[in-house]
């Protein structure tokens, strides 16, 4: 579905990805985990577009994203939950999800889906007036998360979902991702929290200095010495 | 008392016309972080484009004020394309000089063109009346402005509360790359917000020259900057803040002409700018976070 190849990314002089290739397959929820600062941000930055590659490119269902302004890309199937949730502060609840649907037109199913959004997060239902700036860690990424499933998207792009909240919630939203998944969205998962990521992944990647350093289905990754040493507490 | 409901009444209409200018400064400072120096001058050309729709076509106030706000929402498309577009990326100093030259730009290309003279603002497109109500004198000038600036603002309002364009806005003016997300254009957003402050200071143009009576190429400067320092006052970028800054500059001007010293209006307002900046630079509005991360 998505085919990412021998990417380049730079800020100015640093050379953040470095051939950087990637598959995520229909169907699948793919992993890309590694430390802070080795480049998943800039890897999803870069498949949606708000950074340019130098080289390489990026092939969703036969086009190249490389080469579509950033804001027709979320139109092509593909949205982002961004890292650190970046919902619009000043903005209500319910005006941060039809954000989310900003480039639709089909009025019904828009409403159809921001009803099962509301039932899958109900604390954003009783929420819905209030400002975003006002919610908790916690409820912020559940309504970004929402914000991007108002867009239909066929692919997810999610940036640390789980950073900065309390164990049980990130129980709580890795639930909510194999949920979206089994609904039939593809999903690519970026984490540091490497064996929760694991647990719910079909394939992964490990990402170390913009580079690919290990690929395998997520089972296999799991069981690996490198990963347990380095990314799962030994 | 009641010569201070008249100076209040005065200030009312003043205000009106610097709230208006105000919006545009801010909302441009909003989704772009530049002060938008030529504002001023598009207010400006809103006169001139009123006063020959007025004189040359016979328009009435209202047509020749329509007509002023598409032109100069079209020139504000226009320089923003040209003259900021190219320098998003540049510092803020860069882009601020560019502004500062276009605001000099279209003074003296009106200069050349129209002449320096100041041009009495035709007369017939507006009869001028004062009524006596309760022992305060009241002008039909202060009203038409008053209520036209209301409405205009009304209609702003609604369209950045409700409209997808106007969330639009908002969303770009919160987290850009976050609004890009949802497939919004940027380039789009920012030439509607030019066009829209643009239009709002045309308006504003032509009720200074009912205000004043007369137009000039320079007669944007000093309004210009007192509606600066109203959208500072009010909490730049917040546009709220923009219309209540405005008001309280607009009727502070006059309660220092009325009571004071008329030589010191000018004066007083931008000694609000620098207290505003000494004691707290957002703006009433405005809340004291620091820079955004
Ligand atoms: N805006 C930026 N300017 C310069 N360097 C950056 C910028 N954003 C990220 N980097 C650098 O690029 C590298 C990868 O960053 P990032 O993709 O954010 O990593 P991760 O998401 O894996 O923590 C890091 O070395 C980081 O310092
Ligand atoms: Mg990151």
């Amino acid at each position: 579905m998505l085919k990412v190849n021998n990417v380049d990314v730079y800020y100015g002089a640093i050379h953040a990805l470095k051939g950087l290739s990637l598959d995520v397959e229909l169907g699948n929820i793919v992993t890309l985990i590694g430390a802070n600062g080795a480049g998943k941000t800039t890897t999803l930055k870069t498949i949606s577009g708000l950074l340019r590659p130098k080289n390489g490119n990026i092939i969703f269902k036969g086009k190249d994203l490389v080469k579509i302004p950033p804001e027709k890309i979320v139109g092509l199937g593909i949205s982002q939950v961004p890292e650190g949730r970046r919902v619009f502060s000043t903005m209500s609840v319910l005006e941060n999800l039809e954000m989310g649907a900003y480039l639709r037109t089909d009025k019904k199913e828009k409403q159809s889906d921001l009803e099962n959004i509301f039932t899958r997060f109900p604390r954003l239902k009783e929420r819905r007036k209030q400002l975003a700036g006002t919610l908790s860690g916690g409820e912020q990424q559940m309504l970004a998360i929402g914000r991007a499933l108002m867009a239909r998207p066929e692919l997810l792009l999610m940036d640390e979902p789980s950073m900065g909240l309390a164990p049980l919630l990130v129980k709580e939203i890795f639930a909510i991702i194999k949920d979206i998944n089994e609904k039939g969205t593809t999903i690519l998962l970026v984490e540091q929290n490497a064996h929760m990521a694991l647990s719910i992944a079909d394939k992964a990647y490990v990402l170390e200095t913009g580079k690919i350093v290990l690929e395998g289905s997520a089972q296999e990754l799991m069981h690996s010495e490198a990963v347990k040493k380095a990314y799962l507490g030994g | 008392m009641l010569e201070f409901m008249q100076q209040l009444i005065n200030g009312l209409s003043l205000g009106a016309i610097y709230a208006l200018i105000a919006l545009g400064y801010t909302m441009v400072y909003g989704i772009i972080k530049l002060i938008n120096f030529a504002h001023g001058e598009i207010m400006m050309v809103g006169a001139y484009v009123g006063f020959f729709s007025i004189s040359v076509f016979g328009s009435h106030i209202i047509v020749a004020m329509l007509f002023a706000m598409i032109a100069c929402a079209i020139l504000g498309v226009i320089i923003e394309k040209i003259a900021y577009r190219p320098l998003r990326g540049a510092t803020r100093i860069a882009a601020l000089i560019t502004a500062i030259g276009v605001s000099l730009f279209l003074q003296y290309t009106t200069v050349f063109f129209l002449s320096p003279q100041q041009r009495i603002f035709p007369q017939t497109a507006f009869q001028t009346k004062d009524y006596l109500i309760a022992g305060l004198s009241i002008s039909n000038k202060d009203v038409f402005i008053f209520v036209s600036a209301l409405i205009l603002m009304a209609i702003l309002q609604f369209i950045i509360r409700k409209t997808r364009t106007g969330k639009a806005m908002r969303a770009v003016s919160l987290d850009r790359d976050a609004a890009v997300l949802m497939g919004i254009s940027v380039d789009r957003t920012i030439s509607i917000t030019f066009a829209i402050g643009s239009s709002l200071a045309a308006a504003a143009g032509i009720m200074v020259g009912i205000y004043y009576s007369t137009i000039n190429p320079l007669m944007g400067i000093l309004p210009g900057l007192k509606a600066f320092v109203a959208a500072v006052l009010g909490g730049i970028g917040i546009v709220p803040g923009a219309m209540v800054g405005g008001f309280l500059i607009g009727i502070l001007e006059t309660l220092v002409s009325g009571y004071g010293n008329s030589l010191y209006r000018d004066a007083v307002v931008f000694g609000v700018l620098i207290l505003i900046l000494l004691v707290k630079p957002t703006g009433i509005f405005g809340k004291n976070t620091g820079e955004k991360v």
